[in-house]
């Protein structure tokens, strides 16, 4: 039987591209797996960003940390990694919306039911809608950029791009809202091997015990508080610099 | 130009439940036979390693398990008159993709439908009187009873394990089970699995009310299990990571846990996997098929002949492979006439979510199928005459995760964001459940399946194009159960409760449910169906075609117990055939 060349390549969410599979394979008289065979994710870790310049990186940070602020709760977006997430996502299949349907003509007033009906990728609605962001800002707040707005300034501007009241130039201020807030969740609540959800801050402040796999022990004890500490798929940090598990 | 191979006794398109079942079948029958899959190859060692498989980023949200809308989406309109667009991204509904195909990332509700799911027509007109059907409806009895499926149901049940409590045992109710449901022929082969909090306070509330819950049949298996194939599965540990993933525990039955270890050892069979079947080739008559065509990853063509030849994709892609080659008349809505495309359905959803002042129901343990049901207003078991609707639902508390991207609920009227959202989420995802209602569709003259003229797959070929909205009798329907699930949820003790309806279009964006059936559909008449009681076609006798596809309207449960015991009744009809090839039924 020939391999596919799928099987050397890295899971899907990762950075790296991802091929469907190379070649078509024959199957027959054993299943054809390999023992200590499987596609785990790169795991991610801070770096430069890869696709943010220091300015994008400067407005999404700004709007993940008004999106999910860091409060008496605990980290939010912003320090959880949320935006090293987003970078290292774009730059991925997802970033250019790789495994999609993508082939025109795209209509110019699709029916809501029909949903994503965009020829923009991830890629260009963060490029293009930041610049449009930016521009907006720099000529109703004095020349200031987002990130250069107060708490409050920012989170009006928030709510009327989630509304889609404010007018960017030259782009729909609802579809960038949508990106970041989509973006945000993900980022502050995967697995924190994607580079956010940062010491599990998002699994903590819900409850969520992570990757642990095994909740028989929870459902022969109904209504009662579950108590270990959440496991993501590298474990967590006390398994690896000594502390008790 | 294609290349010819050596011909094979039985050529199956699709290598998930149903084309695996028949493959094995068919094989120990020393027949030679040849899966083709466009997917991958996946196995649980490798591919659902327990390491990588639960991630939720990388499996729920990016959807890797699933065919990508890339390689082949379905375009969309709510009706005629508007102009369908393609499905960019899933989201409604996700067709798998791969070897194990849906069987693999499904739920494992595994439920058998009413006895009277299989003559509503009847039934509803000579209890009620023609006035309750809805307008413009096409549904139809199907052209098998349930009495006939239930040894079938019986074998797909022990093939895969499935965890319950027998309700009716050839006629004798049973305490702990489905009161309601169809006399079976003895016990599922495993107990239920435990029930968690929230099943615990619907039982109660339930049983209050003199309705009539138990534990939902399950194949997230209870117990160790080894089936009659010889395949061994292990105790589901309640890890929250079954819809949309593989089980790395060997706990959910699927074609990789149940058939494919078995299958693979079997000398007569060969799977090919990415491989695009793109035609069902007929010979010069239109009433034999020669065998398949298929395009490999390098773009080669292949031509794949077989006496026989097994339509086994998921059930929306089997009806456009016909409708591509030429097999049935298509469906016009406008003149009413042709098979291919009609009756399609789907599942509705409605409920209520309760939210409790206080109660730790631990969302994260869960499994696919844990939950606690109830078939009170399900089918016909209730009193249609006050109501003015055909169909049911079941009504079920469930949790199938707790996985925090998609699920971290808040209540009603909490900001989006910002520190009231974090803290809204950070108290309430402990103490929230929900009751729903999962709905039957009917058929209609207006929600059909037809080839788009626009937009085109990666080969060249027409999309499939998907005309559907619900309709008055379901939004009626789906809306009087909301309401019962809503009592129970404060019978529950739910502090507050938000009510969830069929409301606006039905829309591709949320997902709701991968339960597309019809366009295949298998009855009495060639007239009104593609496929006879056998699941053969009326017009080329040397095809069969499995799957959801061949549902003439769809009921109030999740489809794949039905599917599967339809593949063992189709066998039989496989078994006659191939004693004595011709039409099973005479037109």
């Amino acid at each position: 039987m020939t391999r596919s060349t799928r099987r050397q390549l890295l899971s899907a969410t990762a950075f790296l591209a991802f091929a469907n599979s190379a070649c078509a394979r024959t199957v027959s008289g054993s299943l054809p797996w390999q023992p200590n065979e499987a596609y785990p994710p790169s795991p991610l870790h801070p770096g430069p960003y890869l696709f943010f310049s220091p300015t994008e990186a400067a407005a999404v940070d700004a709007m993940v940390a008004r999106l999910i602020p860091t409060d008496d709760l605990g980290p939010g977006a912003k320090d959880a990694g949320v935006t090293f997430f987003i970078d290292r996502q774009l730059t991925g299949p997802y970033g250019g919306h790789d495994w999609l349907y993508m082939q025109g003509p795209f209509s110019a007033n699709p029916l809501p039911s029909q949903g994503l009906q965009s020829e923009l990728t991830p890629r260009q609605q963060y490029r293009l809608g930041l610049a449009a962001l930016s521009s907006y800002c720099k000529t109703t707040f004095n020349g200031r950029g987002f990130a250069e707005l107060s708490g409050d300034e920012q989170d009006k501007l928030l709510a009327g791009m989630e509304k889609g009241d404010v007018k960017l130039p030259g782009f729909e201020s609802r579809m960038l809202f949508q990106a970041v807030y989509a973006n945000t969740m993900e980022g502050f609540f995967a697995d924190p091997i994607y580079g956010g959800n940062r010491d599990m801050a998002g699994w903590k402040l819900v409850g969520f015990p992570g990757v642990r796999y095994d909740y028989r022990d929870v459902i022969a004890k109904p209504n009662q508080a579950y108590t270990l500490p959440p496991v993501g798929m590298q474990g967590r940090p006390a398994w690896t610099v000594g502390e008790k598990p | 130009m294609s290349r010819r191979l050596p011909a094979k006794d039985v050529v199956i398109v699709g290598l998930g439940w149903t084309g695996s079942i028949l493959a094995l079948e068919l094989a120990r029958l020393g027949l030679d036979v040849v899966a083709i899959e466009r997917g991958p190859w996946r196995d649980t060692a490798a591919d659902f390693n327990i390491g990588t498989a639960p991630d939720e980023l990388r499996y729920a949200v990016r959807q890797e398990l699933f065919l990508r809308p890339k390689q082949e989406s379905i375009t969309m309109r709510n009706n005629t008159t508007q102009t369908a667009l393609p499905i960019r991204k899933w989201g409604s509904f996700l067709p798998g993709n791969g070897v194990g195909g849906a069987g693999t990332h499904w739920n494992g509700q595994t439920w058998r439908f009413l006895p009277d799911d299989f003559r509503i027509r009847s039934h509803m007109i000579e209890r009620y009187g023609a006035a309750i059907m809805p307008k413009d409806n096409t549904i139809q009895d199907w052209p098998v009873s349930y009495a006939e499926l239930e040894p079938y149901y019986d074998r797909f049940e022990y093939m895969a394990g499935i965890s319950g409590k027998a309700g009716n045992i050839k006629g004798q109710i049973q305490p702990g089970g489905n009161a309601l449901e169809g006399p079976r022929a003895r016990d599922y082969p495993t107990p239920p699995l435990r029930q968690g909090y929230a099943q615990e306070l619907f039982t109660k509330a339930a049983t209050e009310k003199g309705l009539h819950p138990f534990p939902r049949p399950s194949a997230n298996l209870s117990n160790a299990y080894t089936n009659p194939y010889g395949c061994s599965m292990g105790p589901c540990t309640y890890c929250g990571f079954c819809e949309w993933f593989g089980c790395a525990n060997y706990s959910k039955a699927s074609p990789q846990t149940c058939v494919l270890p078995a299958l693979v050892r079997e000398p007569t069979f060969e799977a090919r996997t990415d491989c695009e079947v793109t035609k069902v080739n007929l010979a010069a008559d239109g009433k034999t098929a020669t065998g398949v065509t298929y395009v490999d990853l390098h773009g080669q063509e292949w031509e794949q002949p077989a006496s026989l030849v097994l339509v086994c994709a998921f059930s929306l892609f089997n009806v456009r492979l016909l409708l591509l080659s030429g097999i049935g008349k298509p469906y016009d809505p406008n003149t009413n006439e042709g098979v291919v495309g009609r009756n399609y359905a789907y599942q509705t959803g409605s409920g209520s979510t309760a939210f409790f002042e206080d109660a730790k129901f631990n969302p994260f343990a869960a499994a696919g199928s844990l939950g606690a049901a109830l078939d009170d207003y399900n089918s016909d078991n209730f009193d249609h005459a006050p109501h003015g609707f055909v169909g049911g639902a079941s009504i079920t508390a469930a949790y199938t995760n707790g996985r925090p991207i998609n699920y971290h609920p808040t209540p009603p009227g909490t900001p989006t964001w910002g520190s009231a959202w974090k803290k809204a989420v950070h108290e309430t995802y402990q103490r929230v459940t929900s009751v729903g209602a999962q709905g039957s569709v009917m058929s209609y003259r207006g929600n059909y399946l037809d080839l788009d003229p626009t937009y085109k797959d990666p080969l060249g070929r027409p999309l499939m194009r998907m005309t559907f909205d619900y309709q008055d009798n379901e939004r009626k329907m789906a809306g009087f159960m909301a309401d019962r699930c809503d009592e129970i949820a404060k019978a529950m003790g739910a502090k507050q409760t938000q009510v969830k309806k069929l409301v606006g279009p039905w829309s591709v964006v949320p997902y709701q449910t991968t339960h597309n059936t019809g366009g295949a559909v298998m009855g009495n008449d060639p007239k009104t169906s593609v496929l006879n009681r056998y699941l053969q076609s009326w017009d080329v006798s040397n095809v069969f075609v499995m799957g959801a596809s061949a549902f003439p309207q769809n009921a109030g449960y999740n489809p794949t117990g039905t599917v599967g015991a339809l593949t063992y009744w189709a066998l039989e009809g496989i078994k006659t055939y191939l004693k004595s090839p011709g039409p099973l039924v005479q037109a």
